[in-house]
């Protein structure tokens, strides 16, 4: 028999070479070399984001399109996938959902962007998570009818720009952008080339997010850099600014076993599906919205200083094993340990106080209500 | 006199007292401290027995004994302030002070040269 095969070497995003250059810190990430930090540090990466603008380098993530005849067709193959009306999106509108099991359990969340340009009504651009991207393909390609096609836009490059600055330095290349509303997408000319953004993120904060032609990303990429409001940012404070933000990471805080109920993603899955059912799962969704689930997602505070990161144990008052942390760390701009996790239901209504074992020890904290930090997202009506 | 650990500690020795901190390359890897805890004074700890904890956003880090001995003083003020741990790592950023009981187990640790070059051969 062969000697195993050694792991495929990981992949690099187009940035790669000038993370390096910048003195970045690469890590293995979801079958990437990605940076966790540039030599500013995560602190300061995380407060720059939430002050000025960073600029994220997620080309690592899976950024691709249902092609069908029109969108009622490619929305009703989709729907056959996700809880959330897709059908209804307008042209341009974004929605946030995920591809669910017929459990109930979440096999990924992602974005769904509604072409906005007529001659591709049909279309409906989605992003995926890195780590599941292959098997999400997988996945919708088993069931897509006939008529709808998945094309991965391996061409592309996706970046964000996140942060209250990230406006402004988008209108100096990209004049009127900022007439787009939040959840909302368009194709736009960024210096020179077609690029297709949104106006969404991970990071609670206003910001774009930029899928741009790949053999152009280093260009586009200093081009962004070039404005003095805006640092790269690496992957260790993109992950303290969505914990802050109170947003999930799939794999942690959302996994296979985990319902968008529990999860407390009920608003993402709107009237008509929720009424309608006609998902995977649908049994258990509308059982836990009328019952109510066993577990929830729920903020946690730690009430002294010492973070209580993932698979931390969560105890009620009486020392009964009531959950776990399924994500935690410290939050730069809150200044304080913040953790997120799913307990009984019973203990899960904000201010009902808690133990988290640390290092074998309970500390008191409390639940609280989602997010750490305001969302800033800058609604237009449409 | 000053030693160092594998484990990235420094110890400085005057008399029978030994001060223990983490060193600059340490807090280099580790990034922006957010939380130290230190060990409560007249707790006696083995060489290398865990007794402190540093931590940054994203990860939690002990640190080690480098030698045995009986905690005399912690240092309050990274407790209170974490981010003095990154700012003077090996002056003020100091974590505990031991009295030595085992003088002679600072033979085994790094002399400033051999740590350095121990940090080249592991970069």
């Amino acid at each position: 028999m062969a000697s195993p095969a050694t792991a495929n070497p990981p992949k690099r995003t187009p940035l790669y070479d000038i993370h390096v250059a910048s003195g970045a810190r690469m890590v293995p990430f979801a079958g990437y070399e990605m940076p966790v930090q540039y030599p500013m540090g995560i602190l300061k990466e995380h407060l720059w984001t939430r002050e000025k603008a960073g600029l994220f380098d997620v080309a690592h993530m899976g950024v691709c399109f249902l092609q069908g005849p029109d969108h009622a067709t490619t929305a009703a193959a989709l729907e056959r996938l996700v809880p959330a009306d897709i059908a209804a999106l307008r042209p341009g509108q974004q929605r946030y959902t995920q591809l669910l099991a017929d459990d109930g359990g979440i096999l990924d969340d992602l974005m769904v962007t509604h072409s906005p340009e007529p001659t591709s009504d049909g279309n409906l651009v989605l992003v995926v998570n890195a780590a599941c991207k292959d098997a999400d393909y997988a996945h919708m390609r088993a069931h897509l009818p006939g008529n709808v096609r998945l094309f991965v836009a391996d061409e592309r490059a996706l970046v964000a720009l996140q942060g209250p600055a990230a406006v402004a330095v988008l209108e100096r290349l990209v004049p009127g952008i900022g007439a787009l509303g939040f959840m909302t997408g368009a194709y736009a000319t960024l210096a020179g080339q077609t690029v297709f953004l949104t106006r969404s993120g991970y990071t609670g904060e206003d910001g774009f997010e930029i899928a741009l032609p790949a053999a152009h990303a280093v260009r586009i990429w200093q081009t962004l850099l070039a404005d003095p409001q805006v640092q790269p940012i690496g992957l260790g404070a993109r992950d303290s600014l969505r914990l802050e933000a109170g947003l999930c990471l799939y794999g942690h805080d959302i996994d296979r076993s985990t319902s968008p109920i529990e999860a407390g993603l009920h608003w993402s899955i709107q009237k008509r599906r929720r009424e309608m059912g006609g998902f995977p799962g649908a049994d258990r969704i509308q059982r836990e919205l009328r019952d109510g689930p066993a577990r929830r997602r729920v903020g946690i505070r730690p009430e002294g200083r010492a973070p209580a990161r993932e698979g931390t144990e969560i105890l009620s008052m009486a020392g009964e094993r009531i959950g776990a942390v399924t994500s935690g760390g410290f939050g730069p701009t809150v200044n304080a340990p913040v953790a997120m996790g799913y307990v009984a239901s019973a203990h899960a209504a904000p201010g009902t106080k808690v133990q988290l074992v640390v290092r074998g020890k309970p500390l008191p904290a409390q639940i609280v209500s989602l997010p750490f930090v305001p969302h800033r997202y800058v609604r237009k009506s449409a | 006199m000053e030693r160092f650990s594998k484990d990235h500690e420094w110890v400085r020795v005057a008399g029978d007292v030994a001060t223990v901190g983490i060193t600059k390359h340490a807090t280099e890897q580790l990034g922006d401290v957010v939380f130290v805890e230190v060990p409560e004074v007249g707790r006696k700890v083995t060489a290398g027995e865990a007794c402190a904890v540093v931590e940054s956003v994203k990860a939690a880090s002990d640190v080690y004994a480098p030698v045995t001995g009986e905690v005399i003083e912690a240092n309050a003020a990274i407790a209170a302030s974490p981010g003095a741990v990154n700012e003077d790592p090996e002056g003020n950023g100091w974590f505990f002070k031991l009295r030595l009981v085992n003088p002679s187990e600072l033979a085994s640790l790094m002399d400033r040269a051999a740590y350095d070059q121990f940090v080249k051969d592991n970069a």
